[in-house]
C-alpha cells in the first residue's frame, strides 16, 4: 500500500552560506500512513516545526523528497498548491492568525479559496465549528469576542473546514488550562473518528501523547531519532531523559516502582497504571 | 511586620463598553500573602487570576475594598511609584517584555527609569545577570535567545530594579518542559536565597506543588487555600472547577477509587512509587 506521505532522506538549513547557516533537519526519513495518529516530541530547536513545515510544501528541502501519495510535491506547481490543502498545518497560536469580521468568514476562508461553491463552504464551516464545539450564536459573533480556548478552537475549525487528508497540529493545547486542554484535544479526536483522518501532532506534553498517538517520533538535534509505538519510545525512558526530554509521569513512578523490584513492562499512561496495578492487588477483586 | 501583600474584600468590575453591562471579576476576596513567602494562585481560564495579579502592582485598581502592597495602598495616587519599585511583574509571552538589543541594556532599563545612578546600574545588572544564570549572555540581542532564557532576562530585568516582590503571570505557558526548570529553578532560588516574595499563577499543576502555599481561585472566589499537600489532596473539588491534581495524586487517586487507600499527598514521583510499592508489598505478606 502506497503511504500517504513519505519523507524520503530530507534534510534543510536555514540562511544557507551565510555565517548563520543552521541544519535544521539533517537526513529524516519516515512514512505516514492513513489513518494514524503521530505525535511529535523533541526539544526546542530539535528541528519539529521545520520538520511541518515541510510536509505541507511551506519549506523546500535542500536534499530528498516528500511525496503524497506517491508523488513529489515540488513536481509541479499545481500539485504544491493541492497538497497545501490536502495537507492542513495548524500553527502554534493559532488564534494570532484570526483576523475576518465573524467567526463564519474566518472558518469559511480556507473553503472559499479552495474554489469551492457556497452550499459546500456553508456545509463545512457548519460541520467544522461542531466538530470543534463552536456554536450557531458563535459563528455570527466577531472571533475577536470569543475566551482564549474558543478562539483556538475556531482557528483549528479554519484549517478542519478544508477537510485535509492529514491534519497536523503543532502544539495545539500550549497555554490552555486543563479544562481547554481536554476540550482541544477531544475535538481532534472526534474529528479524526469522523473523518476516518490522519493526524499528526506536535507537543511537549508526554502525558497527551502517551494517551492519544499510536506511534511517536522523537527528534533531537535535527534528526529523527526515535520511531515507534509509545510503548516501545517509553520503554527506553531513560534515553528520553538523557536527551533532555520528559516522560509522562505515571513512567517515572513506574521507573521508580522497577528500581524497587516491582515491573510492569508497557505501562506509560494512568489507565495502564490503574489495570496493571489492580490486578496485581488481587486479580481486580476489588474493582 | 507588614505582609507583602494585603487583600481586603477586593471588589473589581471591568467596565461595560456603551451600553452592555461590566464583568464583574471580584466580589469580597480577600487575601494576604506574608512577606518571603511563595505562594501559587490556581484557577481556570476566566477564574480571576490575571485580574488578581494586576492588582498587585497597581496596573488595576480596586472598584471596592483595599489592596496594600507593602504597607502601601494601591488606590493612593503617591503611592503608585513606589508600589511598581516593590513590586515587580513577568507576563506570559517573553517577547511583549523584551525593549532593548542587548540583554544588558534591557536588563538595564527599569534601574534607569529609577534614575539610579550609572556606577551602581552597571552592578545592579550584572548582579541579577548572574542571578538568572544569563551573564554570559549579556552581550547577545534577546531576540536569538530560546523562550526560557527571554523569560530569565526579563525576570533580571525586574531584580535589576531589586523589589521585595514578583508577581509571575503564567510565565512558562509558552516554553518548553526544559524553558519551564530553567525559570521555575531560577524563581525558586530567588525566594529561598533572597527572601523575594513570590506570587506565581500557573496552569502547571507540578510548578504549584513546589509553592510553600497555593490558592485555588473560582469565579473571583477563593475556593482552597493552604499547603500543597492540602490542596491537591482536594482532587474531586480541583476536578469540578476544571483543574487537576499533579499527575501522581490522580494516579493514587485513581487506585483508590479500585479499593487502594493511598494517601494523597505524593507530589513527586519517587514517594508515590513507595507509597504504591507499600501498599502492594503490606497487602502480599498479610
Amino acid at each position: 500500500m502506497t503511504p500517504l506521505l513519505e519523507v524520503d532522506h530530507i534534510s534543510y538549513t536555514y540562511s544557507a552560506g551565510t555565517p548563520f547557516a543552521h541544519k535544521a533537519l539533517d537526513d529524516v526519513s519516515f512514512q505516514i500512513h492513513a489513518g494514524e495518529f503521530i505525535g511529535v516530541i523533541g526539544h526546542t530547536g530539535s528541528g519539529k516545526s521545520t520538520l511541518m513545515q515541510h510536509l505541507n510544501g511551506l519549506l523546500k528541502p535542500d536534499e530528498g523528497q516528500i511525496l503524497l501519495g506517491g508523488q513529489d510535491i515540488w513536481s509541479d506547481k499545481k500539485f504544491t498548491r493541492a497538497c497545501r490543502f490536502r495537507v492542513g498545518l495548524v500553527f502554534q497560536y493559532p488564534e494570532y492568525q484570526l483576523f475576518e469580521e465573524t467567526v463564519y468568514a474566518d472558518i469559511a476562508f480556507g473553503p472559499k479559496n479552495m474554489g469551492l461553491d457556497e452550499n459546500e463552504v456553508d456545509r463545512r464551516v457548519r460541520e467544522a465549528a461542531g466538530f470543534v464545539g463552536i456554536t450557531e450564536q458563535q459563528l455570527k459573533a466577531s472571533p475577536f469576542d470569543l475566551s482564549g480556548g474558543q478562539k483556538r478552537r475556531a482557528a483549528i475549525a479554519g484549517i478542519v473546514a478544508m477537510e485535509p487528508e492529514l491534519l497536523i497540529l503543532d502544539e495545539p493545547t500550549a497555554g490552555l488550562d486543563p479544562r481547554g486542554r481536554e476540550e482541544i484535544l477531544d475535538n481532534i479526536q472526534a474529528y479524526r473518528q469522523a473523518k476516518n483522518a490522519t493526524i499528526m501532532m506536535v507537543t511537549h506534553s508526554m502525558n497527551d501523547v502517551a494517551r492519544l498517538a499510536d506511534r511517536l517520533l522523537v527528534m533531537s538535534g535535527s534528526r529523527l531519532v526515535l520511531d515507534g509505538t509509545p510503548e516501545e519510545i517509553f520503554a527506553n525512558a531513560q534515553s528520553l531523559v538523557d536527551m533532555g526530554l520528559d516522560v509522562p509521569e505515571v513512567t517515572r513512578v513506574f521507573l521508580a516502582l522497577e528500581k524497587m523490584g516491582l515491573k510492569y513492562p508497557g505501562v506509560y499512561t494512568m489507565e495502564q497504571a490503574v489495570r496493571a496495578l489492580t490486578q496485581r492487588k488481587g486479580g481486580g477483586g476489588h474493582a | 511586620m507588614e505582609s507583602a501583600v494585603e487583600v481586603k474584600n477586593l471588589c473589581f468590575t471591568y467596565p461595560g463598553v456603551e451600553d452592555t453591562p461590566g464583568v464583574a471579576v471580584f466580589n469580597g476576596l480577600s487575601l494576604t500573602v506574608e512577606e518571603g513567602d511563595f505562594v501559587a494562585v490556581l484557577g481556570g481560564n476566566g477564574s480571576g487570576k490575571s485580574t488578581l495579579a494586576k492588582h498587585f502592582n497597581a496596573i488595576l485598581l480596586p472598584s471596592g475594598g483595599t489592596v496594600w502592597v507593602c504597607g502601601l495602598d494601591t488606590a493612593k495616587e503617591e503611592n503608585l511609584i513606589p508600589i511598581r519599585r516593590q513590586v515587580g511583574m513577568v507576563f506570559q509571552n517573553p517577547d511583549n517584555q523584551i525593549v532593548a538589543n542587548v540583554v544588558e541594556e534591557d536588563v538595564a532599563f527599569g534601574p534607569e527609569n529609577l534614575g539610579i545612578p550609572s556606577g551602581e546600574i552597571r552592578q545592579r545588572v550584572d548582579s541579577a545577570l548572574e542571578n538568572v544564570g544569563m551573564y554570559a549572555y549579556r552581550l547577545h540581542a534577546p531576540h536569538l535567545l530560546s523562550g526560557g532564557q527571554k523569560q530569565r532576562v526579563a525576570i533580571a530585568g525586574i531584580l535589576a530594579m531589586a523589589p521585595r516582590c514578583v508577581v509571575l503571570d503564567e510565565p512558562t505557558a509558552m516554553l518548553d518542559p526544559k524553558g519551564r526548570r530553567e525559570v521555575l529553578d531560577t524563581v525558586l532560588r530567588l525566594n529561598r536565597e533572597q527572601g523575594i516574595t513570590v506570587i506565581l499563577i500557573t496552569h502547571h499543576m507540578d510548578e504549584a506543588a513546589k509553592a510553600k502555599r497555593v490558592v485555588v481561585l473560582d469565579h473571583g472566589r477563593i475556593a482552597a487555600q493552604g499547603t500543597p499537600k492540602e490542596v491537591f489532596a482536594q482532587v474531586e473539588l480541583l476536578h469540578s472547577l476544571g483543574l487537576a491534581a499533579p499527575e501522581t495524586v490522580e494516579l493514587c487517586s485513581a487506585l483508590n477509587r479500585q479499593g487502594f487507600s493511598l494517601p494523597l499527598d505524593r507530589l513527586d514521583a519517587q514517594s508515590c512509587a513507595q507509597a504504591i510499592f507499600d501498599a502492594i508489598s503490606g497487602e502480599e505478606k498479610t
